[in-house]
C-alpha cells in the first residue's frame, strides 16, 4: 500500500513535469525574469503532487466502484423510469454547482448587459446568470439521460451527435453575436473533475450489463452528449430572452 | 505556518460543498430507489475520502504556485511592451510579433491537459475497458496534442478577429468526415475526450491567455473575443484521437 502510493506520487510528479517545464522556460528564458516566491512554488508543488496521488487512488477504490455498482444494479432491478431519473439527477445535480459554470454564467452576464440585452443593474445580471446556469444544467441533465437511452437501445453515436452539431449549426446565424463564444464554451466547462469518473464509469457498467452491448463502442460517449447540448441550449436561451 | 493550514482547510472546505449533492444523489438513490447495500463499502468510503483530500490539495497547490504565476505570464507576454507594437499598429501587420504567443498557448496547453485529472480517470477507464489495447500515456498525448493544436489556432483566431462559428462549423465537419473514416471502437472514446479536457488545470490558465489577449489586440473587445478558447480545446482532441487510432490501425497493418 505504502509503496503502492510511492509509485503514484513518482506518476503525479512525471503528469506535472511538463507544466512546470513550460513555465520555466517561459519565464526564465523568453521573459528572462526570475521565479518570484521560489518556496511558494515548491509548496505548491508538493500539495498538487500529493493532491493527485491521492486523487487517482480514491478515483480506483470510491468513484469507478461505484459509479459501476449502481449500473449494475439499475440493470438489475430492471426499471428504466428509474435508472432516467438518476441519469438526469447526476446531471443536472453535479453541473449546477458548478463553480467554473457559475464562473462563466456571470461573465455571460456581463456581456448581456454590455451588449444592451439586458438593463444594465444588478438585480437583472444575477437573474440572468441565474437563469442561463438552470438552463446548462437541465441540458446536461437531458444530455445524460438521452446517452444513457442510447446506450439501452445500442444506437450508434454518431448520429446523434451529426443531429445535434446540425442543431448548433443551424441555431448559430440566430443567436445574438455575444452569446456565441460563450455558449460554444459552455460545453467544455460544464464536466468537472468528480462527474466525468463517476459518469463514465456509469456508462461503462451499463454498457457491460446489458447484453449485447459493448462495454468500449457502447458504454463511453456519456460526456460528449454533456458537452454538445449546453451549446444548443444557451444559444437558444440568447435567443429566447 | 497556521495561514498555510487554514487556506488548506477552506480549499478542504470548498471541495467538501463541490462533492456534497453528489454524494446526496448517490446515497439517496442507492438507498432508496435500489435498496442494497454498498459492496465493499468501507474502503469505497475511504475512496471518497481520498477523493476529497486529493481535490482540495490539488486546487490549493494549483491557487497558491501555479495559476498566479501562469497567469501573470499571460498577461505579460500579451502585453504591447513585450509585442513590440504600439497602440496604433493593426495586429495583421504583426502576426509574427505573436509567435511567443502562439507558442506559449501550445504549450500551456499540452501541458495542463496532460496533467488534467478527469483525462486521466478516462485513460485508465479506457485501458481497463480495452483490455490495455489503448495505451494511456497514447490516449493522453493524442488528446493533449489536440488541446495545444486547438489553443494555438484560438489564440491566432483572437489576434485576427476572425468569426469563432466558421472554424467551429469547419471542425465540425472534419469530425464527421474522420469518423467515416475511423475505426468503430475508438468514436465514442474519441467524442467523450473533447469534453473531458477543459477542467479544472486548463481552464483558468487558457482564460487568462484568452483575456490578455483580447485585452491588449486594438479592435478586440475582451467581453467578445475573449470567449473560444475552450471551444477549440474540445474540438481538437476528437480529431487527434481519432487519428491516433487511425494511425495505430494503419502501423499494426503494415507490420502483419
Amino acid at each position: 500500500m505504502l509503496l503502492q502510493f510511492f509509485r503514484a506520487l513518482l506518476d503525479s510528479l512525471r503528469d506535472l513535469a511538463p507544466i512546470l517545464g513550460v513555465i520555466a522556460f517561459f519565464q526564465l528564458v523568453v521573459l528572462g525574469q526570475p521565479i518570484p516566491n521560489l518556496g511558494e512554488l515548491l509548496w505548491g508543488v508538493v500539495l498538487v503532487v500529493v493532491g493527485l496521488s491521492l486523487f487517482v487512488q480514491g478515483l480506483k477504490l470510491g468513484l469507478f466502484p461505484i459509479g459501476e455498482g449502481m449500473a449494475w444494479d439499475f440493470a438489475a432491478k430492471g426499471s428504466v423510469l428509474w435508472l432516467l431519473l438518476f441519469a438526469f439527477a447526476l446531471g443536472f445535480g453535479t453541473t449546477v454547482a458548478e463553480p467554473a459554470l457559475i464562473a462563466i454564467a456571470d461573465e455571460a452576464a456581463e456581456v448581456a448587459a454590455t451588449g444592451g440585452m439586458i438593463p444594465d443593474h444588478s438585480q437583472a445580471r444575477e437573474d440572468y446568470a441565474e437563469g442561463l446556469r438552470y438552463t446548462v444544467a437541465l441540458s446536461v441533465g437531458l444530455a445524460i439521460v438521452i446517452g444513457v437511452l442510447r446506450i439501452l437501445r445500442g444506437w450508434p453515436i454518431q448520429y446523434l451527435i451529426i443531429l445535434g452539431y446540425a442543431g448548433v449549426v443551424l441555431l448559430t446565424p440566430f443567436a445574438p453575436e455575444e452569446i456565441i463564444g460563450i455558449a460554444y464554451d459552455s460545453g467544455g466547462v460544464t464536466t468537472s473533475t468528480i462527474t466525468v469518473p463517476l459518469v463514465t464509469a456509469l456508462g461503462v457498467g451499463l454498457a457491460s450489463s446489458i447484453e449485447g452491448r459493448n462495454p468500449m463502442t457502447d458504454g463511453f460517449g456519456l460526456i460528449a452528449f454533456a458537452s454538445l447540448t449546453p451549446i444548443i441550449f444557451v444559444m437558444g436561451y440568447g435567443i429566447l430572452l | 505556518m497556521s495561514d498555510l493550514l487554514l487556506s488548506l482547510w477552506s480549499a478542504l472546505l470548498a471541495t467538501i460543498d463541490d462533492i456534497l449533492p453528489i454524494l446526496a444523489i448517490l446515497v439517496g438513490f442507492q438507498v432508496i430507489v435500489l435498496r442494497r447495500p454498498i459492496p465493499n463499502f468501507k474502503q469505497v468510503l475511504l475512496g471518497f475520502l481520498f477523493v476529497l483530500l486529493g481535490l482540495a490539495f490539488f486546487l490549493e497547490g494549483l491557487e497558491r504556485a501555479l495559476f498566479p504565476l501562469g497567469k501573470l505570464m499571460a498577461k505579460q507576454l500579451t502585453a504591447p511592451e513585450f509585442l513590440g507594437f504600439s497602440g496604433e499598429a493593426t495586429a495583421s501587420t504583426h502576426w509574427h510579433a505573436f509567435l511567443w504567443v502562439y507558442l506559449f498557448a501550445f504549450s500551456i496547453g499540452f501541458s495542463t491537459t496532460v496533467a488534467e485529472p478527469s483525462l486521466i480517470a478516462v485513460a485508465i477507464k479506457a485501458q481497463q475497458v480495452s483490455a490495455g489495447v489503448i495505451h494511456p500515456w497514447g490516449l493522453r498525448i493524442a488528446v493533449a496534442l489536440g488541446v495545444a493544436l486547438g489553443i494555438s489556432l484560438g489564440t491566432f483566431r483572437i489576434v485576427t478577429g476572425t468569426p469563432l462559428a466558421y472554424y467551429i462549423i469547419a471542425g465540425y465537419v472534419l469530425v464527421l468526415i474522420q469518423t467515416w473514416f475511423a475505426p468503430r471502437a475508438i468514436i465514442a472514446l474519441a467524442y467523450d475526450s473533447g469534453g473531458v479536457t477543459t477542467s479544472t488545470v486548463t481552464v483558468p490558465l487558457v482564460t487568462a491567455l484568452g483575456l490578455g489577449l483580447a485585452t491588449h489586440i486594438p479592435g478586440r473587445n475582451p467581453l467578445l473575443d475573449g470567449f473560444g478558447l475552450i471551444a477549440f480545446a474540445s474540438l481538437f482532441p476528437m480529431m487527434t484521437v481519432m487519428g491516433y487510432a487511425q494511425l495505430s490501425e494503419y502501423w499494426a497493418k503494415r507490420r502483419s
